[in-house]
């Protein structure tokens, strides 16, 4: 494929995207329907229905080995480099089952960028770890990459700290910095959806504090889903929170219901601190 | 018991022999530890005298520079070491080019493509391979390879420089592979997740991200493998032939460092004489090379590791 082609493909999908944006705003993104998913014997997730809406945050919380992260890994499909996964039910992304045999899964991660637990940049310069999205799926012209580079930083806050020092190591920067580099890779190829597991669990409270600013700025734009060990984060930043507990939804519904008046005890018992 | 435990750890803490055997045993482990060190010195004096006795005969510029090695000439011995060098690399060159494809392609499959079942049976057979005696190899070159070759390209003598080549690149395979599998498997998982979960196909993962992550630990794997073949012996002596030459062809006879040092060993050069100590000086040079190429592969793998 051309450079020019690509970029006229990107650039229509782009397109595509904002029109859909536009006449659905309260369009639902993924549509789980009776998900199961077994580690061999293990049954991690149990009849799993989810809703979840465009535009906004959506935070997974629950006590360690709940199933949140390994939901979040279905939705991306990331799951399945675990051996010996099964899955059965739909996700439906967008309308099309992300299980179906033709779904390829590389469009499908091209479309949902994903934040991981511990920043992962890779062994390469901030620039072309900016780049490396782009770059895979087509983009090779100086100009535009470098453009790409400067918004994505820009977007995930970063420009500022990183833009005298682009053709350095990732590696050379703090922690929390590196955690924005890797959202600032994930926002290069302008996704629809970025999931981020417990982005936040292994920075310090002001780095935290940054990136939690990051996501109300960034739902402007994307569809946010994020896992979350801190309960308090997940009031702070989401719209809607969904409680799991041994591999099944508990309750899912507006934030601040789920954290002033929840319908169910476990939920109460778990966000008031008797448990997790 | 009479006593408590304590009194009675007191006195067997109180005996001398104890102590004793803890005084010596460092000085015992140091001792043999030195043993290692001296014999090497050793061998490096005794190649450094004959080799300067060498020189006493030979002027170092013809030996560096000559273009004819013709060592066994009653009338006019010539000392040229290029000829001998010129094979080396012959052998080098071919075994290079047969053996980084092979080794890196295969360290690729084995670190991202193959199932844990299928590395566990993989992984042995590679380290068999590497455990093969080189006569063994030298045997397949000649007996094997050679004729296969002739049978291909008719205008191959019986000693050749491709069929050794070849042998010496399959030889060093399993070295390039199992350390550049290495290299490639200490790349994090979390940073092929990363590269993954963006959409890369496996394939992309690989090449843009595993092997420039692991780039100095393949290198170095590589210019190990090279300083292996420069050194390798048996094969060349048994299927590479004897004729130094100067030139580039890689069809007929010619003769490495290496088996020219087994030449004369086995022959009967008298103890003293120009020939006896030109083994040396050849043995100095393919010193000389060897060093270089480790110092090399250490200096690679430390100036170009990636940080993660």
């Amino acid at each position: 494929m051309s450079t020019t082609q690509a970029i006229n493909n990107r650039s229509k999908t782009a397109g595509l995207e904002q029109e859909s944006s536009q006449a659905t705003s309260t369009s639902s993104v993924y549509d789980t329907k009776q998900l199961n998913l077994w580690y061999g014997d293990n049954h991690a997730l149990k009849n799993i229905d989810l809703d979840i809406k465009q535009n906004e945050v959506t935070a997974i919380i629950g006590p360690s080995g709940c199933g949140k992260s390994t939901y979040l890994k279905t939705l991306n499909r990331m799951v399945e480099l675990v051996p010996n996964v099964k899955t059965s039910g739909q996700i439906m992304y967008r309308g099309r089952n992300i299980f179906d045999k033709d779904y390829s899964v590389e469009e499908l991660r091209t479309r949902v960028g994903m934040v991981f637990q511990k920043p992962n940049p890779f062994p390469k310069s901030i620039y072309d770890n900016i780049a490396y999205g782009p770059r895979i799926h087509g983009i090779k012209n100086k100009k535009i990459l470098d453009e790409i580079v400067e918004k994505s930083l820009r977007g995930a806050a970063i420009w500022d700290e990183v833009k005298d020092r682009l053709n350095e190591n990732a590696y050379s920067i703090s922690g929390g910095q590196q955690q924005r580099i890797c959202i600032a890779r994930a926002l290069a190829i302008e996704p629809d959806v970025i999931l981020m597991d417990e982005p936040t669990s292994a920075l310090d409270p002001i780095s935290t504090l940054k990136i939690e600013e990051l996501v109300q700025e960034l739902k402007k734009d994307y569809s946010i889903i994020i896992v979350t060990h801190n309960m308090q984060q997940a009031a702070r930043i989401s719209d809607k929170t969904a409680f799991f507990l041994n591999g099944e939804v508990i309750e899912y519904d507006n934030t601040d219901t789920i954290f002033s008046n929840p319908s169910d005890k476990r939920t109460e018992d778990y966000i008031s601190g008797r448990f997790g | 018991m009479g006593q408590s435990v304590q009194e009675m750890i007191a006195q067997s803490k109180g005996k001398k022999s104890k102590k004793f055997v803890e005084k010596m045993i460092p000085v015992l482990l140091f001792l043999i530890a030195t043993v290692s060190v001296l014999t090497t010195i050793g061998i490096m004096l005794t190649l450094i005298v004959e080799t300067v006795t060498f020189f006493t005969r030979v002027s170092f510029i013809e030996f560096i520079f000559g273009t004819t090695w013709l060592p066994f000439s009653n009338l006019d011995a010539q000392f040229g070491i290029l000829p001998l060098i010129v094979g080396t690399l012959k052998i080098t060159l071919i075994a290079i080019v047969v053996a980084v494809p092979i080794g890196i392609s295969a360290a690729i499959y084995l670190s991202e493509y193959a199932t844990d079942n299928v590395r566990r049976v993989i992984k042995p057979v590679l380290e068999v391979l590497a455990g093969i005696p080189t006569i063994v190899y030298g045997f397949f070159a000649l007996t094997f390879v050679t004729p296969l070759l002739q049978s291909i390209f008719p205008e191959i003598k019986i000693f050749n420089a491709i069929s050794p080549g070849i042998v010496v690149g399959i030889m060093i395979i399993p070295m390039i592979a199992s350390l550049s599998e290495d290299a490639m498997s200490s790349v994090p998982k979390s940073i092929r997740d990363g590269a993954l979960a963006m959409g890369s196909t496996k394939f992309e993962v690989a090449m843009k991200i595993t092997v420039p992550a692991a780039i100095s630990g393949i290198i170095a794997s590589v210019v190990l493998a090279i300083s292996r073949a420069i050194g390798e012996t048996m094969i060349v002596s048994l299927a590479a032939g004897s004729t130094p030459k100067f030139d580039g062809d890689f069809t007929g006879s010619i003769q490495t460092m290496t088996a020219y040092i087994v030449q004369v060993s086995k022959g009967d050069a008298g103890y003293g004489t120009t020939i006896y100590y030109s083994i040396y000086a050849v043995g100095f040079t393919l010193f000389v090379f060897t060093l270089v190429m480790n110092i090399l592969a250490n200096y690679v793998s430390k100036r170009f590791r990636e940080e993660y």
